[in-house]
């Protein structure tokens, strides 16, 4: 007789309860909703104009009309920082959703099918996961030029296989489950038990991976426009931001510490919501405190 | 004068009380059982001996070991306490051994720690314990993994850790439920001989009713954290003064009704498995010799006719299992052929499965892992309703799995929980109830009760006693427990090493077994009758 005592599974209430009871995740969240916010008002308002250049406004350090100063240009930092959260949040959601949306299917059917498909996916995602991803933006830049669209599919692709190996191994947990078993014996096929029973079993696992390469998405973002890879001029962004501020970091420190802080700030709130719902969701990883 | 003296014992975890004044004495040299069903707290009661309680847990009374006031100990005294003069066997023999070290340095690790020997004192000892508890060096070396061992060497390992320092007092926490009935015999044999070597103290706790009265001279019986009766075993169990008591003996030997039993020969086989044979790959021993497969199960025949009860019985890893797969068409045999209702199923596509595959369905182990916990009961249990050459319309499924719920014994209103609402017992019941919703011809059970309480156990087997009865349901009953086919079955098989080496009238068998693995098996499996009497001749 092996006794196998499954947690029991917590209640909305119960998840909800023990969310507010987490530190991390509740900063984590703050953070993050606030990074929205910004990016969500800086649709329809910002201070001043991002477009326009007033060249007599130009490298002006913080003060009450300009929070966070200009740049080299006159253009208002805090203005460029809410256009370039949004930028930043559609490029990494949007990465994330190509790496989620091919790379769980992938996996979970490497997972169903074992043997030599198993062997042959895994082995062009290693291929694909070895790749630097600044390499393969290049390459894609090469070909369909620089331009925000492309650094998404970068960036996506460089998601796909991460996402395929965590969906894999979640699935390769549950399948010699007895239930999995209880479910081919009722006669359903790998497609319909991969949908049903494997995949809403590995959703926290693979929820709690997508806030982790949101962030990454974010860096990895503000590293290709850095370099001229990403969103073009005049749409800002905080790597271009950091480009521009590179030359002049002694006469305006200003315009390179705002939108470093940016990134920080939401990589940081990001992963400390991953980590959040990574301990409210799963019993093994929660700590005692 | 006892050795262990535990006094108006209670324990709290947080605000819920697990003990309440539990009362227990051992003397040297005596065996005392520790009888429960699960969550009465027997557990609980070795950990405050141990002093291994959980966090949050306060214990109020006295235990008094060899004159020590352990309630009230320093963690230091505990610790040298530990393994020296009380001493631990645990249940799951797969998780009490650290895999990454030899069981030689499991062994000497306590040895060296307590009476601080070097190395090679610590390993000459070891290698004597090990030695004693059947494990010689020959041919268990200290230098082997515990993955090296099976299941009752490792519990043997386990022992050996356990009483490498000759402890005053053994506890064994269910020391043999994870052991199939005749490794279980043997380790029961080898407890029994060291408390007599040693005089040594032996607190046995267990489930098994059978297995306590084999082997206690006195036994206490937990209930809800409150001791129910305590005493000698013979007079206790003879006497059954306690309405407890004999509730628990009577599930123990609990056999269903059965108004009509099923008479062989009497229709066409609803099953026949021809021939089968199933091999595993081996490992490769050597570089220039192809690997040896490993013959799970070799060349076995057998027929289940409609509405017969059969059992299948054996010792773990004998392959009841794997037959049952590939029965199942969950595994495919390498030979043979298996026919259900004439048509064979194997060799054929999944798409030509699903007539059979709606008329044979699944009851197994473990109530835990055979469901989704995600899901919800309506959906878990019409899972096999998509089998159907109509499929139901969503009203028409719900009304399928609550008909199928009642049938069970559980309520519609359940349909809306999820599967870790409900008890291990019911959760069997939930089981049953999806192998039953397409109204099948033959269920496949393999060990359905081996994980559940006896009371609980006597239900579920009034239930599929009454299945069988009522819908003409065969079964095919895998198990390593004799009393389950005795209660069940009307045809017994006995497989070893893959084959089937017997059959017949489940009496017959299980009473006058004529092959000798089937002999081994009989002698070894606990029957709570044969204990008693046994226990009357001794205790007088």
């Amino acid at each position: 007789m092996t006794m196998r005592v499954d947690l029991p599974e917590d209640t909305l209430a119960g998840v909800l309860a023990k969310a507010f009871g987490n530190r991390s995740f509740l900063i984590g969240l703050v953070i993050t909703l606030l990074i929205v916010a910004v990016a969500l008002v800086s649709f329809v308002w910002t201070p001043y104009d991002v477009t326009r250049l007033v060249i007599a406004d130009k490298t002006q350090a913080p003060s009450a009309t300009h929070w966070f100063g200009t740049d080299h240009f006159g253009r208002d930092i805090l203005s460029m920082i809410m256009v370039g959260a949004r930028n930043s949040i559609a490029v990494a959601l949007v990465a994330v959703g190509i790496g989620m949306g091919i790379g769980v299917p992938l996996g979970a059917f490497a997972a169903a099918r074992g043997g030599l498909v198993d062997e042959a996916l895994m082995r062009v995602n290693d291929l694909v996961f070895a790749f630097p991803a600044l390499l393969s933006a290049i390459m894609i830049t090469a070909i369909f030029g620089p331009g925000a669209v492309n650094a998404i599919i970068a960036i996506g692709i460089f998601n796909i296989p991460v996402f395929a190996r965590v969906a894999r191994a979640g699935a390769l947990a549950i399948w010699p489950r007895e239930f999995i078993l209880a479910a081919r014996a009722a006669g359903k096929g790998m497609m319909r038990i991969s949908v049903e029973h494997i995949l809403p079993n590995i959703a926290t696992l693979l929820l709690v991976q997508g806030t982790i390469q949101f962030a990454l998405g974010i860096l990895a973002e503000a590293g290709l426009s850095y370099v001229g890879l990403g969103a073009q001029p005049p749409m800002p962004s905080w790597g271009r931001m950091l480009f521009d501020a590179q030359t002049r970091m002694v006469m305006a420190p200003w315009m390179a510490i705002f939108p470093g802080m940016a990134i920080v700030v939401t990589v940081l709130g990001l992963n400390l919501l991953g980590d959040g719902i990574a301990d409210i969701l799963d019993p093994k990883s929660r700590r005692r405190r | 004068m006892s050795l262990l003296k535990i006094e108006n014992l209670s324990l709290t975890i947080g605000a819920t009380p697990i003990l309440r004044g539990v009362e227990l004495t051992i003397a040297p040299g005596e065996v005392v059982g520790l009888v429960g069903e699960s969550g009465s707290g027997k557990s609980m009661t070795a950990l405050t001996i141990m002093r291994l309680l959980p966090h949050l847990a306060r214990a109020e009374g006295r235990v008094t070991f060899d004159g020590i006031d352990i309630l009230a100990a320093s963690e230091d005294q505990m610790c040298a306490l530990r393994g020296d003069d009380i001493g631990m066997v645990f249940q799951e023999p797969m998780t009490a051994l650290n895999p990454v070290k030899t069981i030689g340095e499991q062994v000497a690790e306590g040895i060296r720690w307590h009476i601080k020997a070097g190395r090679a004192e610590a390993e000459d000892r070891a290698r004597k314990i090990l030695d004693r508890v059947g494990l010689p060096e020959a041919k268990f070396p200290l230098s082997r993994y515990p993955h090296e061992l099976s299941g009752g060497q490792r519990q043997r390992v386990v022992i050996a850790i356990a009483c490498a320092l000759k402890p005053k007092l053994l506890i064994a926490d269910e020391p043999t439920t994870a052991l199939d009935v005749v490794l279980q015999a043997q380790i029961l044999d080898l407890l029994r001989d060291l408390v007599s070597e040693n005089r040594m103290g032996l607190l046995l706790i267990s489930h098994d009713l059978a297995v306590v009265t084999e082997m206690a001279d006195r036994l206490t019986i937990l209930r809800h954290g409150e001791v129910m009766e305590a005493g000698d075993t013979a007079r206790t169990l003879s006497e059954q003064q306690h309405p407890y008591t004999r509730d628990l003996a009577l599930a123990s030997m609990h056999v269903p009704a059965r108004p009509k039993p099923h008479l062989a020969g009497s229709a066409k086989p609803l099953l026949e498995v021809e021939n089968v044979g199933r091999d595993y790959p081996g490992r490769r021993i050597s570089l220039f010799r192809p690997a040896q497969p490993i013959r799970a199960v070799d060349d076995v025949s057998l027929t289940i006719e409609p509405a017969q009860s059969v059992a299948l019985v054996g010792r773990s890893g004998c392959g009841k299992s794997t037959l049952a797969r590939m029965i199942l068409a969950l595994d495919k045999p390498t030979a043979g052929t298996i026919r259900f209702r004439g048509e064979a199923i194997t060799g054929r596509p999944e798409s030509a499965l699903r007539p059979a595959r709606r008329d044979m369905q699944v009851v197994f182990q473990d109530p835990y892992g055979s469901f989704d916990p995600r899901q919800k009961v309506e959906k878990l249990v019409a899972e096999p309703l998509h089998l159907l050459e109509k499929q139901p319309a969503k009203a028409e499924s719900r009304e399928m799995v609550a008909h199928a719920l009642n049938e069970v014994g559980l309520g519609s209103r359940d349909m809306d929980k999820y599967p870790h609402e409900f008890s291990g017992g019911q959760r069997q019941r939930l089981s049953i109830a999806r192998a039953i919703i397409t109204r099948p011809k033959l269920v496949v059970a393999d060990e359905p009760v081996s994980a559940l309480d006896v009371s609980i156990r006597a239900q579920i087997l009034d239930l599929f006693a009454e299945l069988n009865q009522k819908l003409g349901i065969a079964y095919l009953f895998i198990t390593h427990d004799l009393t389950v086919a005795r209660a069940m079955a009307d045809e017994v098989m006995v497989m070893h090493e893959g084959k089937i080496v017997e059959r017949g009238r489940a009496a017959d068998v299980l009473d006058r077994p004529r092959s000798e693995p089937a002999q081994a098996l009989v002698a070894a499996a606990p029957d709570l009758h044969r204990a008693i009497a046994r226990k009357m001749q001794e205790q007088g």
